[in-house]
């Protein structure tokens, strides 16, 4: 990379690379949007869910609760528990936005997914903090959320005409596009030892209600990337300076 | 059921948990040994999300040829993203395979005695 990165740039460079991502959440928005109409919720409140919630799964489980009568109560408490791994992702992120002003703190955290997690990181990742990387981060946010309202809308509009939206399968396409990331973030044996080990523990822990499975899987997979980096002596290689590695802090900006 | 109020109350929980942490930790010094723990969030979460839809379609282990087509496509998606390094390829082809298989179904029928 030559070019001169600018607020521009970056915000055009996140909403590019987010674009597979919008492809993969797609049919999950309308699948969402038909299935809380038919779940019972009017379609201002699947489309306000979509627009202040902002957060898949979570509104995918809260709809499938409405459709059983349970209290509200009950469902905002599944949705926190839902949601705990965005608190995973935000202490990731968080180093590398110690620059960025407070003010657009609040907006950032408001759209965090688990898409526009896995892109900013990887980028991060590569490349340090940026100067601009709230803007590259924003530019994420702003396909994703914009994907995810459209979608939605779409599926309120032919929910009644899609009689089992679930049957169809097409929710598939979100595990295509994570498997893609998958495979592009495992490049040592510690990250590849994290993703088995928090695959097999996430098939243990698949019958445990309300996504624990996955946060415990989430926990165990860190953990085991942990033990494998040392196991697989890779901080020696590091300070070999054969890994491309770039700290938080490294390259000096700011 | 009062829809606003579930709705908002979703809102502020999602959003509490989202934003404190973010605020908060970019203003302490994190320790490295944590920093570099934290880099293996993404991929453990990815691959505690994908496998059980893979391995455990509706919630049970494969037993029968429509169950393995997620397994399929998703094997398909992850050699395109291995070799291209394309994630719009990837997402391209593991669609379009999940789709082919599933019409294609019917024909397997006499050959599997399904």
């Amino acid at each position: 990379m030559t070019a001169v990165s600018t607020p521009r740039s970056e915000f055009l460079a996140g909403m590019r690379d987010t674009i597979p991502m919008d492809v993969g959440s797609l049919p999950f928005g309308i699948i969402f949007g038909a299935v809380a109409v038919n779940a019972g919720l009017s379609p201002f409140g699947a489309q306000s869910m979509s627009l202040f919630v902002f957060a898949g799964s979570a509104q995918f489980i809260a709809a499938g609760l409405v459709a059983q009568n349970v209290s509200a109560l009950f469902i905002v408490v599944t949705t926190f528990v839902v949601n705990l791994r965005h608190a995973l992702y935000s202490a990731t992120l968080a180093p590398y936005l110690r620059h960025v002003k407070a003010r657009w703190l609040p907006l950032m955290g408001f759209t965090l997914t688990d898409e526009t997690f896995v892109i900013v990181f990887k980028r991060f990742e590569e490349r340090g903090a940026l100067p601009y990387g709230q803007w590259y981060f924003l530019g994420s946010s702003a396909v994703m959320y914009a994907n995810w309202q459209l979608c939605t809308l779409a599926g309120i509009v032919a929910g009644r005409t899609i009689p089992n939206p679930l049957d169809w399968g097409l929710d598939f396409a979100a595990t295509v596009t994570f498997t893609g990331m998958i495979v592009s973030m495992v490049r040592n044996r510690s990250t590849g030892l994290a993703v088995i080990v928090a695959g097999v523990v996430a098939l243990i822990a698949n019958p445990l209600p309300n996504r624990l499975g996955l946060m415990l899987a989430a926990l165990a997979g860190v953990v085991a990337g942990v033990i494998g980096k040392s196991l697989f002596r890779e901080d020696q290689v590091e300070r070999l300076g054969v890994s491309s590695d770039v700290g938080p802090v490294a390259r000096g900006q700011q | 059921m009062n829809e606003a109020l579930m709705i908002g109350g979703m809102a502020l929980v999602t959003f509490l948990i989202r934003y404190p942490v973010l605020a908060l930790v970019g203003k302490i010094d994190m320790p490295k040994r944590i920093f570099d723990a934290l880099r293996y969030v993404a991929p453990s979460v990815l691959a505690a999300i994908v496998i059980p839809v893979v391995l455990l379609p509706s919630n049970k282990p494969i037993q029968q040829l429509p169950d393995a087509i997620p397994l399929v496509a998703t094997l398909l998606a992850a050699l395109v993203m291995w070799r291209s390094k394309s994630l719009l390829a990837t997402v391209i082809v593991g669609i379009a395979a999940f789709v082919i298989l599933r019409a294609a179904l019917p024909l397997f029928g006499p050959v599997f005695g399904q």
